[in-house]
């Protein structure tokens, strides 16, 4: 199983009214020092076997026509993301909830 | 005449769009959106309300629906096509119309009679308008902010392709100011005060506002809606 990790944020031009709102609520928590926030959306995709170069370029395609929209979104990265680190994530989450 | 009307999973106003063309004088007809006809009308209306939960971008999966497989060609080559409010950012993300739509800047829903002006009254859908007329209709929605790049913007402007724009008092508005927090700025943010634009054919026509929602007396703020529908069954007579 290989994992492709696509991130797409708004332009930097584009009004992020979401980010604008968690930088509004941060203070009420007593953190000051973050002076703006923008949020992203991250896609995993999943393939069978391992990823290719043809599976990262479909997931470009992908991230370009269908995941972000151009006019007000930037594809940030495209990238094959190591079994092992999402294994590892997977274990410490497992362990977590059994702690 | 007959106006096709889509019904996508989660269109609120397809109902109220089929009453606007039937009160106009045309024949309305149910489209789905999966099916991959047209059915033969002589235009089609995508209605307002939600398509596909608007999960990723508000229009961005009903965009890859069977009906828009037919609609996007046919608006291609003429076909009238009027986008309301989800409609709107549809045609957005089908690139029949330019630019896009995010949240409203104040991040709040905003449902409100909206006064507009009228800036192109030559497309398939304003030609019982003359231009420069204001008129009232509904205006409700989340992500009704139109954004587009300086560019884009510009070229919309020199082609006369901004359809309608919302109508700001300015800051000399102070009485209204103070019962109405969208008198001295526009609803949601939109760039330039842009409700709404055209293809460079003028048969595709997208806004914000709800013109169904303004064509009977004693249903919302005027009757402004029906020149919509008026319009575009002439044009079709006229094709």
């Amino acid at each position: 199983m290989g994992i492709v990790v696509v991130d797409v944020m708004l332009k930097s031009e584009i009004l992020d009214p979401q980010g604008q709102a968690v930088a509004g609520a941060l203070p009420r928590l007593g953190f000051n020092q973050f002076t703006d926030v923008r949020q992203g959306k991250r896609f995993v995709l999943t393939v069978e076997g391992e990823v290719t170069d043809q599976v990262l370029a479909a997931a470009r395609e992908a991230a370009e026509t269908m995941l972000s929209n151009p006019v007000i979104e930037d594809v940030v990265s495209v990238r094959a993301e190591s079994q092992a680190v999402m294994s590892q994530a997977a274990e410490s989450q497992a362990a977590e909830s059994q702690a | 005449m007959r106006i096709g009307v889509v019904t996508f999973p989660g269109s609120l106003d397809d109902h109220d769009a089929h009453r606007a063309v039937r009160v106009a004088g045309g024949e309305p007809v149910s489209l789905w959106h999966g099916d991959d006809s047209l059915r033969h009308v002589d235009a089609v209306v995508l209605p307002g309300g939600f398509s596909y939960g608007d999960y990723l971008r508000a229009g961005a999966i009903a965009r890859f629906a069977p009906v828009m497989s037919a609609l996007i060609p046919a608006a291609h080559g003429g076909l009238p096509v009027l986008g309301i409010c989800n409609g709107f950012q549809i045609l957005c993300e089908s690139h029949l119309l330019p630019g896009a739509m995010i949240q409203n800047d104040h991040r709040t829903f905003i449902c409100r009679e909206q006064r507009l002006r009228v800036e192109n009254a030559t497309t398939a859908w304003t030609s019982d308008f003359a231009t420069d007329d204001e008129i009232t209709i509904v205006l409700k929605n989340q992500d009704g902010q139109y954004v587009a790049d300086r560019h884009t913007l510009d070229e919309l402007e020199g082609e006369g392709r901004v359809v309608f724009r919302y109508v700001v008092d300015g800051p000399q508005a102070h009485a209204a100011v103070k019962y109405d927090r969208f008198a001295s700025r526009n609803p949601n943010g939109s760039y330039r005060d842009i409700a709404g634009v055209t293809n460079e054919r003028g048969n595709v026509v997208g806004l914000m506002p709800h013109p169904e929602h303004a064509i009977e007396e004693g249903y919302g703020p005027s009757l402004d809606g029906l020149k919509f529908f008026t319009s575009v069954l002439k044009s079709v007579v006229n094709a």
